[in-house]
């Protein structure tokens, strides 16, 4: 229970930590002169496995590790935990923790048809943070044996159950109640305690379903996912989870109930965090989002589109653990597409293997730094593309369809269009530790392929997590330091969507430039170019695309709008959408040095050595 | 409050490894615990001398249920199945066994529905019509895995098993527990463990190779029965080919595919550690318990080889968690540009410091064998254990 030990006006230091599934990682903020910021980090291993088994060892030694740099005591002499509030010399006022150690929360959900209350309750799941295991159905097109056999080989942390709207299917969803309950599933941690279930079906039912799974699971009962077909009513599953998370899974992980006493905020899933700090730029910018956290072993999206925020997350997607994963879907030649040099293939599939093996190592070389930032690239567009089948509309409506539908072939399933999304907010230990900002504004580009006009943002020390549960008891210290510290503003991005002749004029973008003047820039397509323009300029941009091409207003047609600056300023590109990049060796080898180069993305010399 | 000011010339007397270090180790006391899945029963007792297949301890694991759609087989409503059940709740039937039937019209009509498998009735449901039977349970055991003695026994649960050895612990494995006699099948670490190399009287041996193992090694290996291959390296693409499947994330340990491999130094050809290949070469001839099992998230298990022998173990067995760096530990460098180099810590600098890819980081400065000093991130050595 949130507990704060000082008001809110009296804090003078707050600390928040990530505790991920490799590295424990320390945020320590104070309030100087009325505002709140970031002052330093510290990061260590995580110690949720043997020999150490508790991860509060990781958090101190992350801590100790900001005592050294500031010389500001923070942990209690005798090792108790952390001094709260601050007494004027040592300690303070407020420690709030994410975790994503152990695997984070691991969930299997369970519903009446696939793509109706099973995607609801999948979605519900994702949107608290959880990985989802599998997503079990009527018509998931598995032999009711089949079904129980994967239960039974699955230790989920907890299981989420829709199903029918209220009122609707009765027996259909006992009968799901009735598999899993045969199934006997069991939880991951600890073997004596009972694996909670949360039941948020059709409400006619609730007395069955508990008589039924009652005795044997830790069962809680919320308000239904999918009341009627229209509606998806996601926050109560959600907030059952969050509950259950701390209550019955981190009171099992070895260390947990130590550091649970330490915090005065409930431990919170890392992407639930995230996905708040996604909902704080979205809310304070009235913007359409699209938000990706690129960890070591997944890759979280996040979209707020017209107000509604899904999460997706890529459980085996990811930098370090995954990486291999990563070169298995996407296949290692569209990972080397983007090497402007020549690698062995087996040089590569080596690298990354042994990456996969040896987890926290981090480029040294330009070339290892490549390679990882190709990877990127690829784990990120299979992100979207796993976003995009989750970010779907309602299923089971029925859709009025105008007559120019009908020249359409199907109604889209995905609502995701990048010609709406307004910001793109990266994070994550690759992003967040790109040597040059461009490079990290380069590889969302390049992996999500923005269209129109679009923001960027960046995470600039990973602590968008931290900032997420802080918001949840201090929006306005959130929020202080998230816009001063952490939300790095990238600049924009203004492409146009559509392929024409190469050389041929793309667009032609005017800009009144801060000091009176006028640029007038126009970009051949299949070029790139970078403009400087200062954080928090904003300028108006008159934007004129060929025909053929679209920013916004169809082909063709100009556009006026307010772009805003950032630490790598405007890029204007024209390589077109869907992105090209040549088959041919040589070619695409020139091709991506001249798009390197015109950005200045790596060190020039070193890349002239490379290539 | 200010940060504190930090000199150029500020070293860190010992700083945290990220990545620990691989035990090899030539004598130390291995104890291992032997647990069932679910509660069971234990067959030994504290003192008992155990050998490789010894069965410590054997479980009843619940049969599958198996779900009878039974109203609809019988075309009665779901709510009339129960007065249709010819079997009780708990009831034993066997598998062709009638457990419901519906007679109508005088007997003109007759359906009836039968178990699908030996086992008990669980559940009768007049809401959903279905019948669950649950299969008859299966009797799961868990050997010793290494001879040695119990030294501790939970009840229900299984045993700790304790014997002397030598341990070496490698990178990357993949299938399971099998045990065999060692044998150098090369000359020195640098050399590749060819096909060649394999004979038939390799059968049920733990065959040790060098630099690499191919492909073609591996497949002869399988023909000829070795138990388990044991490599500095192997090739991504060798090891897709044997495998079938690309390596998707490091959770290994289940795979059937005819040997236990491990692989002591990464991907790629990379000539085993001298260090293991001398402590493995000085135990030719004995049995070893191999192990594959690699899981990198979430509980760090690395593949183990496991070598009883009756040689007093000269170490104690040290604080491991009070292991870090400190100028003169022994160090590999896990990352290019010296990947696979060997040295010893020479200065731990506190400063970030810019490398070639421009990023600002905690390094650590190692002298090489060959007496170079190189500057490396922290995060690319990893301990050696010795």
């Amino acid at each position: 229970m949130t507990a704060l030990k000082k008001p809110k006006d009296e804090m003078q230091y707050i600390l928040a930590t990530d505790v991920g599934s490799t590295t424990t990682k320390a945020r320590f903020f104070c309030r100087k002169n009325g505002e709140w910021r970031f002052l330093i980090a510290g990061e260590a291993p995580t110690t949720v496995e043997a020999p150490y088994e508790d991860v509060t060892l990781g958090v101190r030694n992350a801590v100790r590790e900001v005592e050294e740099l500031t010389g500001h005591k923070i942990l209690s002499p005798d090792g108790s935990g952390i001094i709260v509030p601050y007494d004027g010399k040592a300690g303070v006022d407020l420690y709030c923790t994410t975790s994503s150690a152990g695997g984070g929360l691991q969930m299997m959900v369970a519903g009446l048809i696939k793509t109706m209350t099973a995607e609801s309750a999948n979605r519900a799941a994702l949107g608290a943070g959880a990985i989802v295991m599998d997503i079990i159905s009527r018509d998931d097109e598995r032999q009711p044996f089949q079904k129980i056999r994967r239960i039974r080989s699955l230790r989920p942390d907890m299981i989420l159950v829709a199903g029918g709207t209220d009122g609707g299917a009765t027996a259909h969803v006992v009968e799901i109640i009735e598999l899993i309950k045969a199934a006997e599933p069991k939880p991951r941690l600890g073997v004596g305690y009972q694996l909670p279930i949360i039941y948020a079906g059709n409400k006619e039912i609730r007395k069955q379903v508990d008589e039924m799974m009652g005795k044997d699971f830790a069962l809680t009962i919320v308000d239904n996912i999918r009341p009627s077909l229209e509606v998806e009513n996601t926050e109560p599953a959600r907030r059952a989870v969050h509950e259950l998370f701390m209550e019955h899974v981190m009171s099992h992980a070895p260390g947990y109930t130590k550091l649970m006493k330490w915090t005065d905020v409930d431990i919170m899933p890392t992407p639930a965090g995230e996905g708040l700090a996604m909902q704080l730029i979205a809310s304070t910018f009235k913007k359409n989002v699209l938000g990706v956290g690129l960890g070591g072993a997944t890759t979280n999206v996040y979209s707020i589109v017209d107000g509604r925020f899904v999460r997706s997350v890529s459980a085996n997607l990811g930098m370090s653990y995954s990486v291999t994963n990563v070169m298995k879907e996407a296949g290692v030649s569209n990972i080397m597409r983007w090497l402007p040099f020549r690698l062995e293939e087996e040089e590569v599939t080596s690298r990354l293997s042994n990456k996969m093996i040896r987890p926290t190592t981090i480029p040294q070389t330009i070339e290892d730094l490549i390679v990882e930032h190709s990877v990127a690239r690829e784990a990120l567009r299979l992100g979207l593309n796993h976003h995009k089948s989750i970010a779907t509309r309602l299923k089971g409506i029925q859709v009025q369809r105008t007559i120019s539908d009908m020249f359409e072939q199907e109604l889209e399933e995905t609502y995701i269009k990048m010609m709406i999304i307004d910001i793109i907010a990266g994070t994550g230990g690759l992003l967040s530790h790109a040597p040059r900002r461009v490079q990290s504004m380069l590889i969302l580009i390049d992996a999500f392929q923005p269209e129109g006009v679009t923001r960027m943002f960046q995470d600039s020390v990973f602590m968008m997590p931290h900032l997420g549960v802080l918001s949840t008891v201090y929006r306005e210290a959130a929020w202080n330091i998230f816009d001063k510290d952490c939300l790095v503003r990238l600049g924009t991005v203004i492409a146009p969507a559509g392929i024409i002749n190469p050389g041929e004029t793309a667009m032609t973008v005017e800009l009144n430039m801060p000091d009176g003047s006028k640029i007038k820039e126009s970009i051949g397509f299949g070029e790139i170019k970078r403009i400087a323009l200062s954080e928090n300029t904003e300028i108006e941009a008159v934007i004129s695309p060929h025909r053929g091409l679209d920013v916004g207003a169809g082909s063709g047609h100009q556009v006026e709008k307010p772009v805003m600056g950032g630490e790598v300023g405007l890029i204007l590109d024209a390589r077109g959408r869907p992105l090209q990049i040549p088959q041919e060796e040589a070619e695409k080898k020139a091709l991506l040095l001249k798009w390197f180069k015109a950005l200045d993305l790596y060190p020039p010399d070193k890349l002239e050595e490379l290539v | 409050m200010k940060k504190k000011s930090v000199e150029a010339e500020k070293v860190s007397k010992e700083a945290h490894a990220y990545t620990p270090g691989l035990k090899v180790k030539r004598s130390m006391t291995i104890n291992k615990t032997r647990r069932l899945p679910i509660p069971g029963e234990v067959f030994v007792k504290v003192g008992d001398t155990v050998d490789y297949n010894t069965i410590v301890a054997r479980a009843q694991i619940r049969g599958d249920p198996e779900i009878v759609k039974a109203a609809i087989m019988l075309g009665v409503e779901a709510e009339d199945l129960p007065r249709y059940v010819k079997k009780k709740i708990d009831e034993r039937v066997s598998k062709g066994e009638v457990i419901a039937a519906y007679n109508a019209l005088f007997g003109l009509i007759k359906k009836q529905v039968v178990s699908p498998v030996d086992g008990t009735i669980e559940s009768i449901s007049n809401v959903t019509g279905q019948i669950i039977v649950r299969g008859l349970p299966m009797p799961v055991d868990v050997e010793a895995y290494i001879p040695g003695k119990v030294i501790e026994v939970m009840p229900n649960e299984g045993a700790v098993i304790s014997t002397n050895s030598a341990f070496i612990q490698g990178i990357f494995g993949i299938g399971g527990e099998t045990h065999g006699r060692l044998r150098i099948a090369v000359e020195n670490p640098q050399e590749t463990l060819s096909e060649d190399l394999i004979t038939s009287e390799d059968k049920g041996k733990v065959l040790i190779g060098g630099s690499l193992v191919t492909y073609e090694a591996l497949k002869k290996a399988v023909e000829m029965g070795v138990s388990c291959i044991v490599a500095g390296g192997i090739r991504y693409r060798d090891i897709t080919k044997f495998m079938g499947t690309e390596i998707g994330v490091a959770i290994t340990g289940e795979e059937e595919v005819g040997l236990t491999l491990i692989i002591t130094e990464g991907f790629g050809k990379m000539n085993m550690s001298q260090h293991t290949f001398d402590l493995l070469k000085k135990f030719e001839g004995y049995m070893a318990s191999v192990n594959g099992a690699t899981q990198i998230r979430a509980g760090v298990l690395r593949p183990e080889i496991i070598i009883p022998h009756s040689e007093a173990s000269k170490q104690s067995d040290e604080d491991e968690l009070a292991m870090g760096m400190q100028p003169g530990t022994p160090v590999r460098i896990i990352r290019q540009p010296y990947f696979g180099a060997i040295g010893k810590v020479f200065r731990l600098p506190v400063e970030l410091q810019k490398l070639e890819s421009e990023s600002l980081v905690r390094v650590v400065e190692v002298k090489l064998e060959n007496g170079e000093i190189v500057t490396v991130p922290r995060a690319n050595v990893e301990i050696i254990e010795e």
